[in-house]
């Protein structure tokens, strides 16, 4: 076995996992929130249950109520989701270092090689957290996106390895793609928590996503805890592709002679950094906070997205090379 | 006769806002965060057709095309500055209002943050049972000296950042007897902020200095020749309003060869210039320019922008004459270079004009239904070309492209059959032209490197401005914002300390700082750092 057929073997292993750890982690989620109605009815008996419900419990400490078998259940397929991902994020790590010395360069020089670092970021920025505190209601978003990326870039993405591009040959590849890529993974993860925040602040007023298919949202923290996560890695987010930008700007000053030329995919890192920038002072602006604000989040990430696909592949400019 | 009212009021008697007024509402709503918010999204959003449409800056000629392919939308788009988003009218109005804002808010903001500075920070709550408390501790010293080691414990970090980023402290003896220390951190987030917006101004201001005082200039040099710097000399220049053309250092750079490799499947590895460098007094200096490695010339950079064949070709005429020689570039126009170029030659010294169009194939093939190039490096070079007679269009005086043949007054040589007649020429040889007009041969097939000379003395400025933004930005958003709070009384002839801290929910730090502070009060080690890493 060559050196190429390990990393896509070990990609595509680490694909397979991170669906099972998807299907675990929404299996969890369905019973913390039966959990949650069982406490409810526990409730309503006089012996209430330490008076702590699963769900606020769920974003403090893992093991609060219940030898029961409800929590069991949720607790094993925590356990399940938990070990595929890590596995999943090993295997993952593999393919992409097998990747890099396949090719002799960092692996982030076009397209194929974009999606499976960072796909790889958002499982290790997910994971890093998770160390922090338990944000497990974030697994089945995270390891989904993860799923897709790493089968879209293994299918329609793919390209063989091969040397880099005279436009490339820079130590500012390392320095300006490997951020962006970061940042991409954890805006991603940040996302996740600012589409829950939405869901979940709608199921509370009672606007949306209200019915009992989506009892799960009562297994995530309240949209204010999820704002708060969300900021807190948008702040490292806005930060890191600040530096992204200006890195970007440096090396295109050393490469073609200006560091700023409305090329199509820095007017969009523009854009992202301006709705990023957008979302911060709209938690702090009346009327803009809560909602609105995690609206502006998406749209940064939307933009991001963007910037990746629609701008690689139907636009033209100095970028075009990643495309390829 | 009904009067024209601003303000319409139902009680006439009612003040009127009045001009002052009016502006006064004007600038409170500029400088209001829902206005700065608003600005912030229509930035944005016009920055999107800058992505999706040809503009003229980046892209003169797809913008042309563009025009021409869309002859009612392409002059609206163009007369509503929708082909040059960045330079329009209105991208300008949007981000003038947002720095107008952005000032008009920090600027009492910094203020306000500088007497706030100078104020002493909040005196102790009267209790601190609403908080994370710490104690009550014993001590063995007198409260005076318990709070004062606290003091000196919150202070830790020395030097003159230890100053801007440490602990404010205050102490008050308080009425019912106890000393009360109060601590906090967190006004550098503020400042982080205020240092983050006015780095952005510093930017503007830089990105505008620069675009009065910089310059650019495009050239080609075929190997074996040498360009001096002086406006003349490029192909095409450029400069900012206040530029001065006599600033131009007058060195020459001559380029000795030119390297391009390629794969075998023609895709380029790497391409460097090989060039001697000299400065007016100075000695020559060999220097390489590569793609990602400009050469310092000066204040200004060169860059290598592009590359391509100059085949040296040489043309006599009817009456034998040299009457062209010299190199020609030629412009790639695919992966295997591909390339094609034009051969003027209007001092004949009888007979009409006479023009070519050539395309070069560096590594000639002939299939059964096409000629082509395989492969970028000059394996086979051939060249075929169709020859013109007639007037080629130089003496009307308008200045013509060099990579063009006006072909209005011009004809196509044709053989018996009437077709135009298209000779081919391998390297070194020499091909007579129909109807005894001469002949052509092609010499050699040097390189050539696109050299892009930039000069832009506002780059430091911006450097620096851009390193404050993130380092403001990062202190903004990450500094920690804690209170923390100590008090020591005399009970029963000991030291009595308590302390309670405050910080965000996310901060779990503040307990070691405590712990650190009340540690000191007591004389006593600080316990290891318990809950360091918990978080709430």
């Amino acid at each position: 076995m060559n050196t190429t057929d390990l990393s896509v073997m070990a990609l595509g292993g680490a694909t397979v996992l991170y669906a099972i750890a998807m299907v675990a982690y929404a299996i969890r989620l369905a019973r913390v929130a039966d959990d949650k109605v069982a406490a409810k009815a526990a409730v309503r008996e006089p012996v209430a249950a330490g008076g702590v419900s699963p769900a606020e419990a769920v974003g403090s400490a893992p093991a609060v109520p219940a030898a029961s078998s409800p929590g069991a259940k949720a607790r094993k397929a925590a356990g399940i989701a938990r070990s595929t991902t890590l596995v999943g994020a090993l295997l993952h790590a593999v393919g992409l270092t097998a990747r890099g010395i396949d090719a002799g360069h960092v692996p982030w020089s076009n397209m194929y090689e974009y999606t499976i670092s960072g796909s790889f970021f958002a499982v290790l920025a997910f994971l890093i957290i998770q160390r922090k505190r338990d944000v497990a209601y974030l697994g089945a978003g995270v390891t989904g996106i993860a799923t897709v990326s790493l089968g879209l870039a293994l299918t329609v993405l793919y390209k063989d390895v091969d040397t880099l591009p005279p436009a490339l040959q820079s130590y500012w590849l390392v320095i300006h793609v490997s951020i962006a890529t970061i940042v991409t993974g954890i805006f991603a993860v940040s996302f996740i928590a600012s589409a829950l925040q939405l869901m979940r602040d709608s199921r509370d007023t009672g606007r949306r996503w209200t019915g009992d298919r989506v009892r799960w949202l009562d297994a995530v923290p309240s949209a204010a805890n999820l704002e708060a996560l969300s900021f807190r890695l948008n702040a490292v987010g806005f930060v890191l592709w600040t530096f992204t930008v200006m890195a970007g700007a440096i090396w295109a000053e050393h490469a073609w002679g200006r560091y700023w030329g409305w090329d199509p995919k820095e007017v969009w890192s523009f854009v992202i950094w301006v709705l990023y920038a957008a979302y911060l002072h709209a938690r702090t602006t009346q009327g803009w906070a809560g909602r609105r604000s995690a609206w502006l989040a998406i749209a940064g990430f939307t933009a991001l997205i963007m910037n990746f696909t629609v701008v690689n592949l139907f636009f033209q400019g100095l970028h075009t090379y990643a495309g390829s | 006769m009904a009067r024209v009212k601003l303000d319409n009021y139902v009680v006439p008697d009612a003040p009127r806002l009045g001009a002052r007024g009016w502006l006064r509402w004007i600038w409170r709503q500029v400088t209001s965060m829902r206005v700065a918010l608003i600005l912030l999204l229509l930035l944005a959003l016009a920055s999107i057709p800058g992505s999706v449409l040809p503009q003229w800056p980046q892209d003169a000629a797809a913008t042309r095309a563009f025009l021409a392919e869309y002859p009612f939308w392409g002059p609206v788009l163009d007369a509503t500055g929708f082909l040059d988003v960045f330079g329009s009218a209105w991208f300008t109005a949007i981000y003038v209002l947002l720095f107008a804002s952005l000032i008009g808010c920090i600027a009492p903001r910094a203020v306000h943050h500088w007497r706030e500075l100078r104020r002493p920070i909040a005196a102790t709550p009267r209790t601190l049972a609403r908080y994370d408390g710490a104690g009550p501790e014993t001590a063995s010293s007198t409260p005076d000296e318990a709070l004062a080691a606290a003091r000196a414990a919150l202070r830790p970090r020395a030097g003159r950042l230890g100053a801007l980023t440490g602990y404010r402290v205050r102490v008050d003896r308080r009425e019912d007897g106890s000393l009360a220390l109060a601590a906090e951190t967190g006004h550098v987030r503020e400042l982080g902020n205020l240092v983050f917006h006015a780095s952005l101004v510093l930017v503007l201001v830089a990105v505008a200095y620069g675009t009065l005082f910089t310059y650019r200039g495009q050239a080609i040099v075929v190997e074996g020749r040498s360009f001096t710097n002086a406006v003349v000399a490029y192909d095409t220049f450029s400069s900012g309003a206040l530029f001065d053309p006599s600033d131009l250092d007058p060195f020459t750079l001559r380029l000795d060869s030119l390297d391009a490799s390629f794969s075998d499947t023609g895709r380029p590895l790497h391409f460097q210039a090989n060039v001697t460098f000299t400065e007016p007094g100075e000695d020559p200096v060999e220097e390489t320019i590569a793609v990602n490695h400009p050469l310092e010339a000066g204040d200004a950079k060169v860059y290598l922008q592009g590359n391509g064949y100059a085949p040296v070709i040489t043309v006599h005429d009817a009456a034998g004459e040299v009457a062209f020689s010299g190199p020609v570039v030629f412009l790639a126009q695919d992966a295997a270079y591909t390339s094609t170029g034009v051969v003027k030659v209007p001092d004949v010294s009888t007979g009409e004009q006479l023009g070519f169009k050539a395309t070069l194939y560096p590594s000639f093939v002939e299939g059964p239904f096409a000629v082509g190039s395989v492969h970028p490096d000059p394996a086979n070079p051939v060249i075929e070309m169709l020859v013109y007679t007639g007037d080629l269009g130089l003496d009307a005086g308008v200045p013509q492209n060099v990579y063009t043949l006006d072909e209005s007054q011009l004809s196509p040589v044709q053989d018996a059959d009437g077709q135009p007649v298209t000779l081919r020429l391998a390297l070194g040889e020499t091909v007579e032209l129909p109807d005894g007009l001469g002949s052509v041969t092609f010499e050699e097939l040097p390189r050539y490197g696109a050299f892009d000379l930039r000069a832009d003395p506002s780059l430091p400025f911006l450097l620096v401005a851009a390193l404050l933004t993130l380092a403001g930005l990062a202190t903004s958003l990450f500094a920690s914002r804690r209170k923390v709070w100590l008090i020591a009384r005399v009970e029963d002839g000991t030291t009595v300390v308590t302390g309670a801290a405050y910080a965000p929910a996310h901060d779990a730090g503040v307990g070691a700082v405590l712990e650190r502070a009340m540690a000191a009060a007591a004389g006593r080690d600080p316990a290891p750092a318990a809950g360091e890493t918990e978080q709430a």
